[in-house]
């Protein structure tokens, strides 16, 4: 099947088979490896991204409904010399450790200080329930969140 | 994934028409428990029919007979609509306890009560608030929907349209959360109509339904304290790795309990 999708501001047209998982077409078709195959089954959110502006785990969605949407990765939020002030805010938090599900928290983090108000620690831990992370325990994931919502 | 054709029809007529036209067709809503059954195989349709261009299965009308939510409407999109918010708080405070925020971005109102899962929220809300399911042939009182797990009153190619639910003078939800999944493993909705009580569970039994021992008592006496004498068999019930029938037919009496005295703080809206 003929797709056109809009990854990053950019139309890729391509022929995929529609049982396609959107994930494997960022990962396969297009390169963009941040969107991590962690659990497959929708539990760990290391494969979220934004489909119009919200966050959605890619292994749960096939690519060819998002030919009208525009997707965007954690590859189309920054630049390695301009980062998006999230990803600014897990680095001096140290919001990470081995890094797997970084990008899966970024992005859910983005939505989260974009659509949710009064934002606090609680509200950003219940926000993040769909995101696993086993490396840190999650409190400068949430230390990190927290900065970030301050400032925009 | 087993491999199919996949379908985004832009009219209901169209959606019809290619479900009748196939072997063993499919409708997708918002997929996230389609897609993942799908994955693991356990559902193999030879033709997925997307219904997110239908656009007479979206959008959210407030009328003089209560709340009429398009069947596509987001668990998310449920939660935070002003209309919903002011006349309905229930559902949105229980939509938001649906999943993660992920899913809730993507997961439907009609896709989840046409699943009827066991565990899913929506059903409590349905048979709670006595709404009813309207598809393109006609509507189906709530009491009458879910037949078992996984069963409901729909023909094979009938498709829910939008849900429609009734404005309680107050109403509360609670729900013992499963840790992992979300997923209710007990559910209750309790809601008043001008003094006639209803009471919707889900969670316990193969599909949600009326606690009407539980109503009948609430209407002689609406307090919390009633529901101590009321006895909750567990015939039927559930039972599974996240709880035993015996245990779930008493969370039924603690969550109706803790819905009642949600509900009983409520300043009454009549």
């Amino acid at each position: 099947m003929k797709i056109e999708i809009d990854v990053n501001n950019t139309v890729h047209e391509m022929v995929i088979e529609p049982n396609t998982l959107l994930v494997t077409v960022l990962r396969e078709n297009l390169h963009l490896t941040g969107a991590h195959v962690g659990c497959d089954t929708s539990q760990c959110g290391a494969c979220t991204v934004h489909l119009d502006g919200r966050a959605v785990k890619s292994c749960a969605v096939l690519a060819v409904q998002v030919a009208d949407a525009k997707v965007v990765t954690i590859e189309g939020i920054g630049e390695v010399d301009n980062l998006h002030p999230m990803q600014i805010a897990f680095r001096e938090h140290h919001a990470l450790q081995c890094g797997f599900c970084t990008p899966g928290m970024i992005m859910q983090a983005i939505d989260l200080v974009t659509h949710e108000d009064n934002l606090d620690r609680d509200k950003i831990r219940q926000g993040l329930e769909g995101n696993l992370c086993r490396c840190t325990g999650y409190h400068n994931i949430v230390s990190a969140i927290e900065s970030a919502a301050d400032k925009t | 994934m087993y491999s199919f054709d996949y379908h985004k029809p832009t009219v209901l007529d169209q959606a019809l028409d290619l479900f009748k036209g196939a072997d063993d067709p499919i409708f997708l809503a918002g997929g996230m428990t389609l897609i993942p059954t799908m994955k693991q195989r356990l559902a193999a349709p030879t033709d997925v029919i997307d219904l997110s261009g239908l656009d007479v299965l979206k959008g959210i009308a407030l009328s003089e007979a209560g709340l009429s939510i398009g069947a596509l409407t987001t668990h998310n999109e449920v939660a935070t609509h002003p209309l919903i918010k002011l006349h309905l708080p229930v559902l949105a405070q229980l939509a938001a306890t649906i999943g993660d925020n992920q899913v809730r971005n993507r997961g439907t109102i009609g896709g989840s009560i046409a699943n009827s899962d066991p565990a899913a929220d929506y059903p409590a809300a349905l048979i709670g608030l006595g709404g009813s399911v309207v598809t393109q042939s006609r509507s189906i009182a709530g009491d009458d929907f879910f037949l078992d797990l996984f069963e409901t009153a729909l023909h094979p190619c009938e498709l829910i349209t939008r849900i429609e639910f009734p404005l309680p003078d107050r109403a509360a939800y609670a729900k013992f959360r499963n840790q992992a999944s979300g997923y209710a493993v007990v559910g209750a909705l309790v809601a008043d109509f001008q003094g006639k009580i209803r009471v919707g569970i889900t969670g316990a039994g193969p599909c949600a339904c009326r606690a009407i021992g539980i109503e009948n008592e609430l209407m002689k006496n609406l307090s919390v304290d009633v529901l101590d004498h009321v006895e909750v068999p567990d015939a039927g019930f559930n039972s599974d790795i996240h709880a035993s029938a015996e245990y779930r037919a008493h969370l039924v009496k603690v969550l109706t309990k803790r819905a009642l005295t949600q509900l009983l703080s409520q300043k009454n809206a009549s």
